[in-house]
């Protein structure tokens, strides 16, 4: 596990979940839309994850086709420098809380492109990426599992509690959150 | 028409300046010389017997030994369904040759992903920029030595090896089982 990653998830993650906190976790992890951003044979994929057979409507989450109404960007497939930027513009385009999930061997380290001179090696050189979804492309089922564990941190997150201490020291919060207006 | 009366229609017309076909035994092509390119392909599709309306696909190869760049034309008639293959060779390091864009409009593209790839200046052409790479691209990638930069837009072009450093654990278990059995003192065996 990366060491940012560990720190990222530390910070967020607490046992004292506030009642109305799992209220609002469990509005957000049942309506995560994700950014229609297929990029290369991973967005076949990401369609037929989509689709009937493996409907990952099931979990509330459903495509967008702009980053403003998108919560989680799932980039899949090959990223070249070229699209490197337009995918960070994406990224900034969208609303907090927002979510990555690198799909696919391409999009976590450039898989099989990566000795390749146009190929960027990773979008987490970019964007911090919450789930690395490995294979190539990986089955809508593997995705799928990713989508689940992006519910499970949503769920762990308690946006309500740490919003209504806004302004108070940060000691008194009681837990090692930073809260920012 | 076959490509051996193809290059004796362009010689009754061109006289010395057309050669000889290359070889039989390899796919036929014809060398010229840069400075008549124009003027064979202008005449090549506007002849009516040759026809050739149109450019299939224009490469290029790189020679480093030979410090030689090819330019390769494909050309196609529709009308008489025949192709042909003009080679052209330049100096590696400064690759110019006139744009045949005025001949065939699909050489623009073509052009420009030479220019791109291979950094070949085409000379009269319209709109002469990168259509691949991006515009503030450092080489030309195509090119045999062509070396990547360290970044990119401050996004690094390599990637570390994330199991550099990880060592098995079995094999750990094996190394420490072999030692401890060296350090255990033996038992002796009973006769």
């Amino acid at each position: 596990m990366p060491k940012d990653y560990q720190q990222d998830f530390g910070s967020i993650i607490t046992s004292k979940t506030s009642f109305i906190d799992e209220i609002i976790n469990l509005a957000r992890k049942s309506s995560i839309f994700y950014l229609l951003f297929g990029l290369a044979c991973c967005g076949i994929e990401l369609m037929q994850t989509g689709g009937p057979r493996a409907d990952i409507d099931r979990f509330g989450s459903v495509p967008r086709a702009t980053p403003r109404q998108s919560d989680l960007m799932i980039v899949a497939g090959t990223l070249t420098y070229k699209m490197a930027e337009r995918c960070r513009l994406l990224y900034e385009q969208m609303a907090e809380p927002k979510y990555v999930i690198s799909m696919g061997s391409c999009a976590s380290c450039g898989g099989l492109f990566q000795y390749a001179y146009s190929v960027c090696k990773g979008v987490d050189k970019l964007v911090p990426v919450d789930i690395y979804v490995p294979g190539c492309p990986p089955r809508p089922e593997a995705l799928t599992e990713g989508l689940m564990r992006v519910q499970d941190k949503i769920v762990r997150e308690r946006w309500f509690s740490a919003r209504q201490k806004i302004g108070q020291p940060e000691a008194s919060l009681g837990v090692d959150y930073k809260v920012t207006a | 028409m076959t490509f051996a009366e193809i290059q004796q229609r362009l010689a009754a017309k061109f006289g010395e300046r057309i050669g000889a076909l290359s070889p039989a035994n390899k796919d036929p092509f014809l060398v010229i010389a840069a400075g008549d390119l124009v003027e064979i392909c202008r005449f090549a599709k506007e002849d009516a017997e040759l026809a050739f309306d149109c450019l299939m696909n224009l490469s290029s190869v790189d020679w480093p030994k030979k410090n030689q760049i090819e330019v390769v034309y494909h050309l196609w008639s529709y009308s008489k369904r025949h192709a042909f293959v003009l080679k052209v060779l330049l100096d590696r390091a400064q690759p110019r040759i006139a744009s045949v864009e005025s001949v065939w409009k699909s050489a623009d593209w073509l052009e420009r992903e030479q220019f791109d790839l291979m950094g070949v200046q085409f000379e009269g052409h319209p709109d002469l920029r990168r259509i691949m790479m991006p515009d503030d691209w450092v080489g030309n990638p195509l090119r045999k030595d062509y070396a990547e930069q360290p970044q990119w837009h401050n996004i690094t072009t390599t990637r570390d090896n994330s199991l550099e450093g990880y060592v098995r654990l079995d094999e750990l278990k094996k190394k420490a089982a072999e030692a401890a059995a060296a350090a255990a003192p033996k038992k002796e065996v009973l006769q």
